[in-house]
C-alpha cells in the first residue's frame, strides 16, 4: 500500500487512547500481506511477525514499536441546553481546540463545534488570557432532551480533520503522533521484502501510549525481544522553540542518544545511515523519553532499546505538520538497521 | 444547495470576486438587469419602475486574515481582516489567495511551554501560516503580500435542523437574498450584494447612494450567545427563535414605523421572531440609513453561535423563517404598508 494513502487513512481514522480498535483494523488490514502472523493481546496491542531467516537456533528478535492511540476528548457532563462539557484524555492544550469542529461518538455520529462564551460577553482584560478546559463546550446543535438520548458521558469526541496536503512532500493532519509511526513501520516492512534479514521482526502496533506509555511494556513483555526499537515523533523547528530544543524537517529522522538509549543500538543505526548515506539528525535526550521507548528499555530484565524520531511541528495540535520523505526515510533506515542484525550483535548488547 | 456553495466560497473583505460570480451566475436569469461598480457591489434589479423603489442589501464578505509578511522560514505573517477573536486562530486550516493554496495555522507544542505561557491567550503576533514550504523563497513563489485566508470549513448538517459552516456571516443573509430575487413582488426591487462589510459598512453607502431607495431592507447575521456559560440576559438571540429585529446597535436607531411593520408583518404570517438584544456592533444599515437625505431601513437577522470563528451554527428553521419574514415585508411594503413622504 502506497505510505501516503496509508498515512491518510489512519489519520483521519478515529483511535482515543483506550479505543484503538477501529485504527487497529486499518492497519492489520495494511501490514498483513507483508508479515507471516498477527495476533492481539490482552491490552489491545496489535503484534505482526515477520520472520528471519536464520535457521537453526534461537533467531534474534527485534521488537518495532508505534503507538496507534491518539488524544482526544471524553464527555464530562451534559449541561442544560443539551452543552457538553468535556476533559482531555492525553495532553491537549485546550487553547488550541476552540473554533474547532469535531465529531463526537455518541449512540451514533454527531457533527458538532467547540464553542466557548462569545468575545462581547467577556470582559477586556480575560480576552487576553487563554482558554481552560472548563470554559469550553462541545454543541452538538441538539436540544436538551436528544442530547440526552444520543450522548452519554464518557462518550469520546475528536477534531473533525482530513489531511491537508502542503506544499512539495509536507502534510498536515490529526493524530500525526504517532500514525506517522505506523507509516514508518509499514514503509519498513515493505522495504524488508527485498532485504534478508536474520532476526525476526515483530512490528507492534501500541496501545495507550498518550495515557503514560501502558500498551508498549505489556507487548514487550510478551514478545521477549532482544531489540526494542520505538518510532515516534520529535518537535521540529519552528519560532519561539530554542534551536537545540529541535530537528529539521525533511533531514532525516532523529536517532535518539541518551540514557533511554543502548549506546550499541544508536551507535549501529549511525553507523548504516552513514553506509547507506541516509541523512539524520541527532536527538540527545537526558532521561527516560516520552515514548514507548521508555516503557520497553524496562520491561522484564531490561531491555536494549533505540528510538527513531519523525520530526513533526505543532505536536498536539489538529495540524501536527510533518515531511513525507523523513518518513519514508526513517523506513528505510529502520529496515537496513534490521538487516544488519544477527546473534553476534545481539551477544555484544549484554556486555559493556 | 446555494448556501452551502455560498459559505464555501473563500470572499473575505476586499476579496469578495467568488461570491459574486457564484451569485451573478445563480440568479442573472431571474432578474432585468445585473451591473456592478467601482468597489464591486453586485446589483441585481426586477421590476424596472414600479414604486416603491426598494433597495435590499446582503454583505458578501466574510472575516478572514491577510498576508503582511514572511519569516525567513517561508512562514506567513497575518494581520486579520474584520473582527476575529485571536483565540479562534491556533489549529486551523486556512485557504490562502487566488490559487487557494492550503496552510495551517499552528501553535507550539504543549509540551515545551513554560506553565505560565499556558496561561495566555496565542495572540496573532505569535501564529504564522504554514504553506509546508522551508524558506522564503518558496514561500514568495506560492503566496504574495496582501493575499488573503479564509477558513476551510464545509457545510455540514447538524443536530436538530442546524447547519455547521464558515462565513453564514453573512451568506446566509445572501442565501435569503437570492431567494427573494426568484420571486416576483410588486415593486422595484433593487438588490444588493455589498462588499466590505466587515470593515466598516464601505460597500453598502455607496450602493444606497446609486440607488437611492425609498426603503431598504438589510438581511444580516447576528450572534447568537445562548450558551452555557452566559446568562440569558446576554444572549442576544437565540438559536431556533426565529429572525431577529434589530432595535438599535452602534450605527444604527430603528424607526418605530419599520418595526411595527416587521413585528405586525410576521404576527400576521405567524412567524417566530425575536429581538437583538444587544445595542453594540452594526450592520449595513448603518450606513444606508444615513445616505441621502436619509433612507428608511429595516434589519432582520439569522442568529449564529461562534461567528466570525472557524465553525458556526445556524438554524435552519430561522433560516426558513428569516426567508418568510422577508418575503412579509417587502409584500406588506408592496400594499403600501410604509408612509414613504418625504422621501423619494
Amino acid at each position: 500500500m502506497e505510505i501516503k494513502r496509508f498515512l491518510k487513512d489512519i489519520c483521519e481514522a478515529p483511535g482515543v487512547s483506550g479505543y484503538e480498535e477501529y485504527v487497529a483494523k486499518i492497519v492489520r488490514a495494511a501490514f498483513c500481506a507483508h508479515v507471516d502472523e498477527v495476533r492481539q493481546d490482552r491490552m489491545g496491542n496489535v503484534v505482526f511477525l515477520k520472520r528471519g531467516s536464520d535457521s537453526g537456533g534461537r533467531r534474534p528478535r527485534i521488537l518495532l514499536a508505534a503507538h496507534l492511540d491518539e488524544i482526544g476528548l471524553m464527555v464530562t457532563k451534559i449541561e442544560e441546553g443539551g452543552f457538553l462539557r468535556f476533559s482531555a484524555v492525553g495532553g491537549i492544550d485546550p487553547r488550541t481546540v476552540v473554533g474547532q469542529e469535531v465529531i463526537l461518538y455518541g449512540r451514533e455520529k454527531l457533527s458538532g463545534v467547540i464553542g466557548v462564551k462569545p468575545p462581547h460577553l467577556t470582559p477586556a482584560d480575560e480576552l487576553s488570557k487563554g482558554h481552560k478546559m472548563e470554559d469550553l463546550h462541545i454543541d452538538v446543535a441538539l436540544t436538551e432532551e436528544s442530547a440526552r438520548k444520543l450522548v452519554a458521558v464518557g462518550d469520546l469526541a475528536l477534531i473533525r480533520r482530513e489531511l491537508i496536503q502542503l506544499a512539495g512532500s509536507t502534510v498536515a493532519a490529526k493524530a500525526m503522533d504517532d500514525r506517522a509511526g505506523l507509516a514508518v513501520l509499514l514503509s519498513c516492512l515493505q522495504e524488508l521484502e527485498r532485504l534478508r534479514h536474520a532476526a525476526d521482526v515483530y512490528a507492534v502496533a501500541t496501545v495507550q501510549e498518550e495515557v503514560g506509555v501502558r500498551g508498549a511494556a505489556m507487548a514487550t513483555y510478551g514478545v521477549v525481544p532482544d531489540i526494542g526499537i520505538a518510532v515516534d515523533v520529535t518537535h521540529a523547528e519552528m519560532p519561539g522553540v530554542l534551536e537545540h530544543e529541535a530537528c529539521k524537517l525533511g533531514k532525516g529522522p532523529g536517532i535518539t542518544v541518551g540514557p533511554n538509549i543502548h549506546p550499541k543500538i544508536s551507535e549501529e543505526i549511525i553507523r548504516v545511515a552513514k553506509e547507506y548515506r541516509l541523512p539524520y539528525q541527532l536527538e540527545a535526550f537526558p532521561g527516560p523519553t516520552g515514548t514507548d521507548a521508555r516503557a520497553i528499555q524496562v520491561t522484564r530484565g531490561g531491555i536494549p532499546t533505540g528510538l527513531l524520531s519523525i520530526p513533526l511541528r505543532y505536536m498536539h495540535t489538529s495540524v501536527e505538520l510533518l515531511d513525507m520523505d523523513d518518513l519514508k526515510l526513517s523506513g528505510r533506515l529502520l529496515a537496513y538497521f534490521i538487516a544488519g542484525v544477527d546473534s553476534a550483535f545481539v551477544e555484544g548488547l549484554s556486555c559493556c | 444547495m446555494l448556501l452551502k456553495r455560498l459559505s464555501e466560497a473563500s470572499g473575505a473583505s476586499g476579496d469578495e470576486g467568488e461570491v459574486r460570480s457564484l451569485l451573478k451566475e445563480e440568479l442573472s436569469l431571474h432578474v432585468e438587469e445585473v451591473t456592478t461598480d467601482a468597489l464591486g457591489n453586485l446589483y441585481l434589479k426586477k421590476g424596472f419602475g414600479r414604486k416603491p423603489r426598494v433597495m435590499v442589501a446582503a454583505h458578501m464578505d466574510e472575516v478572514g486574515l491577510m498576508v503582511v509578511g514572511y519569516e525567513k522560514s517561508g512562514l506567513l505573517r497575518v494581520v486579520k481582516v474584520g473582527s476575529i477573536d485571536d483565540r479562534v486562530l491556533a489549529s486551523k486550516v486556512v485557504s490562502i489567495g487566488k490559487d487557494r493554496i492550503a496552510g495551517v495555522i499552528g501553535a507550539k507544542a504543549v509540551h515545551l511551554q513554560k506553565p505560565d505561557e499556558r496561561t495566555k491567550a496565542i495572540d496573532i503576533n505569535n501564529l504564522y501560516i504554514d504553506l509546508g514550504v522551508r524558506s522564503q523563497e518558496e514561500a514568495e513563489k506560492l503566496v504574495k503580500i496582501g493575499d488573503y485566508a479564509t477558513f476551510t470549513a464545509k457545510v455540514r448538517e447538524a443536530g436538530d435542523n442546524c447547519l455547521i459552516g464558515k462565513a453564514f456571516d453573512n451568506r446566509a443573509g445572501c442565501a435569503v437574498l437570492a431567494e427573494l430575487l426568484k420571486e416576483d413582488f410588486d415593486l422595484e426591487l433593487n438588490a444588493v450584494f455589498t462588499v466590505q462589510e466587515e470593515v466598516g459598512l464601505r460597500g453598502a453607502g455607496v450602493a444606497a447612494y446609486s440607488i437611492h431607495p425609498d426603503v431598504a431592507l438589510v438581511i444580516e447575521t447576528t450572534a447568537a450567545a445562548d450558551v452555557v456559560g452566559s446568562k440569558e440576559a446576554a444572549y442576544v438571540t437565540k438559536l431556533g427563535d426565529g429572525p431577529a429585529l434589530t432595535l438599535m446597535d452602534s450605527t444604527y436607531m430603528a424607526p418605530q414605523q419599520i418595526l411595527d411593520l416587521v413585528a405586525e408583518t410576521a404576527e400576521k404570517l405567524a412567524i417566530p421572531y425575536q429581538f437583538r438584544r444587544l445595542t453594540t456592533a452594526g450592520t449595513d444599515a448603518g450606513i444606508i440609513s444615513q445616505t441621502h437625505a436619509g433612507i428608511l431601513s429595516a434589519v432582520i437577522s439569522i442568529p449564529c453561535r461562534y461567528i466570525h470563528s472557524p465553525a458556526s451554527i445556524i438554524n435552519l428553521d430561522d433560516w426558513q423563517n428569516t426567508l418568510r419574514l422577508a418575503r412579509g415585508i417587502l409584500n406588506a411594503i408592496a400594499e403600501g404598508g410604509l408612509r414613504l413622504e418625504g422621501t423619494a
